[in-house]
C-alpha cells in the first residue's frame, strides 16, 4: 500500500519545527508502524536527507521507548497497543497519516518525534527507597500477599512509562502514570512503612515537573498500551488524602 | 502542602461540588411544591425564612464559601492544566472524553453567570417583569417565567447544570478515592440519575409556568 505521511520535523530542542510530507511506498500490511518509518527513513537517507528521529528500543511492546501521536491518537488506532506493535494492516491504501510527538511542557522535544521523558523517571525517584531486610534471601511465600492485592499490583506494574497517558490527556496530566506506580508499590506488604511519604513525594514531584491535573476525561486509560485502569488514580488520591490527613508529610527524610 | 498540590485542589473542588449538588437537590425538591399550590410553596418559603432563619443563614454561608473555593480552585487548576501543554496538537481525536467532561470549564463559567442572574431574578427581584413581592414565592415564580427569553435562559442553564453534575458528581467521588475499583471505571449510573433528576426537576417548573400549566 502507499501512504502519505505528515510528520513533525524539528532539528533540535530550541529550533522551530514544522510538518513535512513524505510518501511511504510499497508498504506491507505485515510491517509495524516503526518498520514503515524505517522504510521512509531509508528513502530519506538515499536522497541525502536527515531521517526522521523517533525513539524505539525493544520493538516488542514492553520497553516504553516508542510512542507518537498517530492521527491524533496516542500510539495510533489500536487499543492497548504500543506504536511498535501497531501493524500497517490497520491502515488503508492511500491513507494520509499525521505523526506528531508527545506534547507536554514536561516532555520537551529533543528532535523530530523524540521527547525527553526524564520527568517520569524523576517522579519514580521521588518515591525513594523502602526498608527491606538484608542478608540471606527469604523463603518464597514467606510474606503472604492476598491474591487480589497481587493482581492489582501486577496490573499497575505493567506500566512501561511510555508517556501516552500524558500525551493523550487534554490537561497533560501524569496522573495515570503516577497512580500506577503508587498502586503497584502500595498494594504490596514490602515498603508499607514508606507508603504515606511515598505518595506525598511522588505527587509533589509530579506537580513540580509541570504536569497538569486530572479531570477524569478518561483519555489516558484509552491511550495506555498496557490497559491500566483509571482506578489507579482513585487509589493514588485515596493514599494522598490519608497521608495528608495523618501528617505523614512532615516526616521527610 | 495539601492545597498546593493539584490533587488537593481537586479534592477541595470535589467536596465543595458535592455540597452544591446536595443544595441543588433540596432546592429542586422545594421548587416542585409549586405544583401543590400557592399556599404550600409560600408556607415552605415562610418556614425557610422565619422558622429556621439562623439555619438558613448558616447554610447560605457554607454554600457561599463552597462556591468561592470551587471557583478559585477551578481557575488555578485550569491555569496549571493549560500551562502543561504549551504546544498543542495539529490533530487530536478524543477517545473517551464526553461532552460533559469537555464542557466543565465553559459550562461552569456559564453556571456562575446564571447564578448571578438567578439571584437578581428571583431572590432580590432586581430583574423581574412583574412586581416582585417578597414572600409571595408563587406569584413571583409565575410572574417570573412569562417572558420567553427568561424561560429560555433557565432551560439552557439547566442543561449546563445537568451536564456539569453528570461529570462532576461522578468524578468528585473518584477524586476523593472512596470508590471501589471497577471493571468499567467510566460507568456512572448514580451520577447519571442525579443529573437527570436535577435537570428534569428544575426544567419542569419554568416550562410548566411558561406554557400556562401553572398559573
Amino acid at each position: 500500500m502507499n501512504l502519505t505521511l505528515h510528520v513533525w520535523r524539528q532539528a533540535g530542542p530550541s529550533t522551530e519545527g514544522a510538518f513535512a510530507t513524505y510518501e511511504a511506498r510499497d508498504i506491507s500490511g505485515d510491517m509495524s508502524f516503526l518498520e514503515m518509518m524505517d522504510v521512509v527513513n531509508e528513502g530519506l537517507i538515499e536522497r541525502g536527507e536527515q531521517p526522521v528521529a523517533f525513539d524505539h528500543d525493544c520493538r516488542e511492546g514492553i520497553c516504553g521507548s516508542c510512542g507518537m501521536m498517530i492521527n491524533g491518537v496516542a500510539h495510533g488506532p489500536m487499543k492497548a497497543t504500543a506504536t511498535c506493535q501497531l501493524f500497517m494492516r490497520h491502515f488503508h491504501d492511500g491513507d494520509a497519516i499525521h505523526v506528531e510527538p508527545w506534547r507536554a511542557r514536561a516532555f520537551p522535544v529533543i528532535k523530530d518525534l523524540v521527547v525527553d521523558r526524564s520527568a517520569l523517571d524523576r517522579v519514580i525517584a521521588a518515591g525513594g527507597f523502602i526498608t527491606a531486610p538484608t542478608g540471606g534471601a527469604r523463603d518464597a511465600n514467606n510474606i503472604l500477599i492476598a491474591k487480589t492485592n497481587a493482581d492489582d499490583a501486577m496490573d499497575a506494574a505493567a506500566c512501561i512509562g511510555c508517556g501516552a497517558c500524558v500525551a493523550a490527556c487534554p490537561n497533560g496530566s501524569a496522573s495515570l502514570f503516577t497512580g500506577a506506580k503508587i498502586t503497584h508499590l502500595g498494594q504490596l506488604p514490602q515498603g508499607q512503612s514508606e507508603r504515606d511519604r511515598r505518595v506525598l513525594q511522588m505527587v509533589a514531584q509530579m506537580d513540580e515537573e509541570g504536569f497538569g491535573g486530572c479531570t477524569w476525561h478518561g483519555e489516558c486509560q484509552e491511550a495506555c498500551p498496557k490497559n491500566i485502569s483509571l482506578d489507579v488514580i482513585a487509589r493514588m488520591n485515596h493514599d494522598f488524602l490519608v497521608a495528608s490527613w495523618t501528617g505523614a508529610g512532615d516526616k521527610r527524610d | 502542602m495539601f492545597w498546593r498540590s493539584t490533587i488537593g485542589k481537586k479534592m477541595v473542588m470535589s467536596v465543595t461540588g458535592l455540597i452544591m449538588v446536595g443544595f441543588v437537590l433540596v432546592h429542586m425538591l422545594g421548587n416542585l411544591q409549586i405544583f401543590e399550590g400557592a399556599a404550600r410553596i409560600n408556607a415552605y418559603s415562610h418556614f425557610l425564612h422565619f422558622t429556621i432563619n439562623e439555619l438558613l443563614w448558616l447554610l447560605r454561608i457554607i454554600l457561599l464559601v463552597s462556591v468561592i473555593l470551587h471557583i478559585v480552585a477551578a481557575i488555578q487548576l485550569t491555569r496549571i492544566d493549560r500551562a502543561a501543554r504549551p504546544v498543542g496538537y495539529e490533530r487530536k481525536e478524543p477517545q473517551a472524553a464526553t461532552i460533559a467532561s469537555r464542557s466543565m470549564r465553559w459550562g461552569g463559567l456559564a453556571l456562575a453567570l446564571f447564578i448571578v442572574f438567578h439571584l437578581l431574578h428571583l431572590t432580590t427581584g432586581t430583574i423581574h417583569p412583574v412586581p416582585f413581592v417578597p414572600g409571595d414565592v408563587y406569584a413571583n415564580m409565575v410572574g417570573g417565567f412569562q417572558m420567553w427569553w427568561v424561560t429560555l435562559i433557565y432551560v439552557l442553564a439547566m442543561i449546563a447544570l445537568g451536564l456539569h453534575i453528570f461529570h462532576g458528581a461522578w468524578s468528585s467521588i473518584r477524586t476523593l478515592g472512596v470508590n471501589r475499583p471497577k471493571a468499567r471505571p467510566t460507568r456512572r449510573p448514580i451520577a447519571a440519575a442525579v443529573a437527570v433528576a436535577v435537570w428534569a426537576g428544575f426544567t419542569l417548573v419554568p416550562v410548566a409556568i411558561f406554557f400556562g400549566w401553572v398559573r
